[in-house]
């Protein structure tokens, strides 16, 4: 996926297609790694369990979850997406650039389970149709029920002719949507992705790249694997506690998680919003007003919906206060911004007909 | 778009021209290209030194900010106070209303050694074809 398409008008065009209509990615890079049964049911979810924090017993077939695996020192070796595809059956979806090593984590991690474990990475393609109109434009190309399908849920349907598709109303953009998953061959693939592009054409569909999908998911506070969260980094801190069932059976990187706990926030992930002109970005020093140095920017970038300079940084939990001034060190100027409250965006609630 | 052959080009896509001992300094379209939609300018205040070959300033897009290099040495007599509140002047104009600053220059010889028109379209198409291959 290359950062923007010209042809698209550009990433902010992208982007606010994405908020008012519909964009399309082809998000083929992504991974897709299979758990299921082996000698005996049951062996796949205690895997998925030991791997994984958040608590996937409590999913239905067909209801997907956020969770993360963790190293045994509580932090992130990847955020996943679980799917529960059938009883004793799971569906996690990974990040492209961590691919090799969480197949290998998880191959690893899993061997005194019984179960197996499935690369599927280069077999699909996964294209999220994203944008308040992303259910109409794909409702034209299939006979799934998609109003049926809740956030984080997903069905099997036919697409563009494909039977037994995987149909899950997830993505990456902080906006309603879905993501399918294809045959990766190209002339399959490449068929799907001008058929939805046809279909999202009165929806006013667009294909987004690297540069939106970033954009979005800012704006959205979703976390980027090495910037919000890290090997570094740990769940109380990236203050994703609301994924991490502690009180499930045990998961890797669980004591620590409780160590950590008893012991303290030492940093926590704020929302910054410029207050002078000046654009954080990743890695750029945050400085008390007394010029100390006490955090870093993680993410940063104009937003092309809120029309400001947003960032995401670490900073001591005595500065995390809404308002609190934090100076960020913008090449050789110091610029203020202040906390604010996140998401910086959150999508308009659908007003029920009555 | 054209490169206007009176003006001389870097290797880093700043373009310069001279005119009654004053000279115009901008970036070029491809840079702009490649950065992508401009957000914000930071320039140098009047007053202000220009070394050749050293950074002055740099142009933000929403995906990256890029460095302004000096084409030739000299003194900041103004800067291009418009592109604060429009910094999109840069991709709609680049080698026109997107100027960056206008500079005295200490030694006008260093100008003559940059890249004209010819010279600069056949090196950012020799970066065009590499980035293809």
């Amino acid at each position: 996926m290359p950062v923007e398409y010209p042809a698209s008008g550009g990433l902010m065009a992208e982007h606010r297609a994405v908020r008012s209509g519909c964009g399309l990615f082809d998000v083929s890079h992504m991974g897709d790694i299979r758990v299921h049964t082996g000698k005996s049911a049951g062996g796949a979810l205690a895997a998925v369990q030991h791997i994984t924090m958040n608590d996937a017993s409590r999913l239905a077939i067909g209801q997907a979850q956020y969770s993360a695996m963790l190293y045994p020192e509580g932090t992130f070796v990847d955020d996943v997406i679980v799917h529960r595809l059938g009883e004793d059956d799971f569906l996690l979806v990974i990040n492209a650039g961590t691919r090799e090593k969480d197949i290998s984590w998880v191959r690893e991690n899993t061997k005194g389970f019984d179960c197996q474990v499935e690369e599927l990475s280069d077999a699909y393609t996964q294209l999220a149709i994203q944008g308040p109109r992303a259910v109409e434009a794909l409702r034209k190309l299939t006979d799934a029920n998609l109003d049926g399908i809740k956030n984080y849920w997903f069905t099997h349907g036919t697409v563009c002719g494909l039977k037994n598709t995987l149909i899950a109303r997830t993505g990456y953009t902080g906006e309603d949507g879905f993501e399918i998953y294809v045959p990766s061959d190209v002339a399959t693939s490449e068929r799907v992705r001008n058929e939805v592009l046809e279909a999202g054409k009165e929806f006013g569909i667009v294909p987004c790249g690297l540069g939106a999908r970033n954009t979005l998911r800012l704006e959205a506070k979703m976390a980027l694997y090495g910037h919000e969260i890290s090997e570094k980094i740990n769940v109380w801190e990236a203050g994703l506690e609301r994924y991490c069932r502690m009180e499930k059976s045990e998961f890797i990187g669980r004591a620590a998680l409780e160590k950590a706990r008893a012991a303290g926030l030492q940093r926590t992930l704020v929302g910054l919003e410029m207050v002078e002109r000046g654009i954080a970005r990743d890695g750029y020093r945050c400085l008390n007003e007394a010029g100390e140095a006490i955090g870093v920017v993680t993410s940063g970038s104009p937003s092309p919906t809120l029309g400001k300079n947003i960032a995401l940084a670490y900073v001591p939990p005595a500065m995390a206060g809404l308002g609190t001034i934090i100076l960020v060190e913008i090449r050789s100027q110091r610029c203020r911004a202040q906390v604010v409250a996140t998401p910086f965006y959150k999508r308009p609630r659908k007003v029920q007909a009555v | 778009m054209a490169y206007p052959t009176e003006y001389r080009y870097t290797k880093e896509h700043e373009w310069i021209v001279v005119k009654g001992g004053i000279a115009t300094i901008g970036i070029t379209d491809y840079a702009q290209h490649e950065l992508g939609d401009v957000v914000f300018v930071e320039l140098p205040k009047a007053g202000a030194k220009l070394e050749a070959g050293k950074i002055f300033g740099s142009v933000e897009s929403v995906k990256a900010v890029s460095e302004i290099y000096a084409p030739a040495s000299g003194d900041v007599v103004e800067a291009n106070a418009a592109l604060q509140d429009k910094p999109e002047t840069l991709n709609s104009d680049p080698h026109g209303a997107g100027w960056l600053v206008k500079v005295k220059l200490t030694n006008p010889a260093e100008v003559s050694s940059l890249l004209d028109a010819a010279a600069y379209e056949a090196f950012i198409a020799e970066k065009q074809k590499e980035a293809s291959s």
